[in-house]
């Protein structure tokens, strides 16, 4: 290091010798850093805000499920005399919906890794086979659904019933209405680009769909594996 | 220094790697190491969802067991998820995102205990139906 460099470079340069990848405390006030959101250096980037909000929404849509899965907890025994989930579980149904939602979950992580190469063509076809696979879900599980009303297992049946159609029907309707989203967000990506808003309402859908997939994951487990197996 | 509204404006000027991450974003690897990433995720839910219906299906595990493997392995795969899909991490720039989800994992674990443990004692403390019937006048 040449020793006429001014100080607050040489500090710099030193910090960066000591933590090449920045794992310990980074600096405030004097290194020019881009907003880190801790008030050292001014409010973070908007592509920052607008992920951390959603995530925010994504955590608060997590504690509603939570109430969901709570209510079915509770009511798992009050059949009234009806069906149990014993009676409900359709197997192979369980593992093909699974794999769906699964595989649209990682293709949509995918769209995004496009996305981010700024890559039009594969963004589209990857978000495109993740709406496929999701519309695939949502499918099979009205055909579930249909098929069991048929058998006059509908949520009016028993307290159990009503919990289950209330929780696995919830995360129904949000895959349905991430569809929705989808679709816009290809009608997005196509005549907009990649522009910096287009980015961060794709890094939000992202979130958004692989949240659900989450949630898939203690549906299988709990509700439909767990009742096949009491 | 570059303004925070120009990161998006092309792969080269991505992502400051020094900024804080928003959850589900993809800092400044290349596309290949994020699809490697992804990859990753997908193996391993697989494997532990087809641990999941195996445990079931098969006399793996003893029976009064078998919840709480599922239990174990779905909070895994949600792990796997959470790191290999979300991108949220343990590094010191997801630290905002990971103390949103430890509350948000909180107010969860909460409802959810809660309710069953409340729910639970109810039930038990509480006269059986046919007897309160005939007591009323």
């Amino acid at each position: 290091m040449s020793g006429d460099a001014l100080p607050a470079a040489r500090e710099t340069l030193r910090r960066r010798g000591e933590d090449p990848h920045r794992l310990g405390h980074r600096a405030h006030g004097r290194e020019a850093v881009a907003g880190t959101g801790r008030g050292g250096s001014g409010p973070a980037s908007k592509r920052i805000v607008v992920g951390y909000g959603f995530w925010i929404f994504l955590l608060s849509d997590v504690i509603l499920f939570a109430c969901f899965f709570a209510t079915f907890a509770v009511q798992r025994d009050a059949t009234a005399g009806g069906p149990t989930m014993r009676a409900l579980v359709d197997m192979p149904r369980v593992a093909a919906e699974t794999g769906a939602l699964l595989l649209s979950s990682y293709a949509c992580g995918l769209s995004y890794a496009a996305a981010n190469a700024r890559n039009k063509l594969w963004t589209q076809v990857l978000l495109v086979l993740t709406g496929l696979l999701g519309l695939a879900f949502v499918a099979m599980e009205l055909q579930e659904f249909v098929g069991l009303a048929g058998r006059g297992i509908v949520p009016q049946r028993s307290g159990f019933l009503t919990a289950f159609f209330g929780l696995v029907g919830l995360h129904g309707l949000h895959v349905t209405l991430g569809g929705v989203w989808l679709a816009t967000m290809v009608a997005q990506v196509q005549f907009k680009g990649f522009r910096p808003e287009i980015m961060h309402r794709l890094t939000c859908f992202n979130l958004f769909w692989h949240a659900l997939d989450i949630v898939w994951i203690g549906i299988f487990s709990i509700v439909y594996l767990m009742g096949a197996s009491a | 220094m570059s303004d925070p509204e120009t990161f998006a404006a092309g792969p080269a000027s991505e992502l400051d790697g020094r900024e804080d991450h928003a959850p589900g974003d993809a800092p400044s690897e290349d596309a290949g190491y994020w699809v490697h990433n992804a990859n990753f995720g997908l193996a391993l839910s697989v494997l532990l969802t087809a641990g999941a219906f195996a445990v079931v299906r098969s006399d793996l595990v003893w029976g009064p067991a078998i919840p709480v493997a599922l239990l174990v392995l779905a909070i895994a795969q949600m792990g796997v998820q959470l790191v290999f899909f979300l991108h949220i991490t343990t590094g010191p720039d997801n630290t905002n995102n990971v103390l949103a989800l430890a509350f948000g994992l909180l107010v969860t674990f909460l409802i959810v205990v809660g309710s069953i443990w409340i729910m639970d004692h109810l039930n038990h403390n509480m006269m059986p139906m046919q007897q309160l019937m005939q007591m009323q006048p």
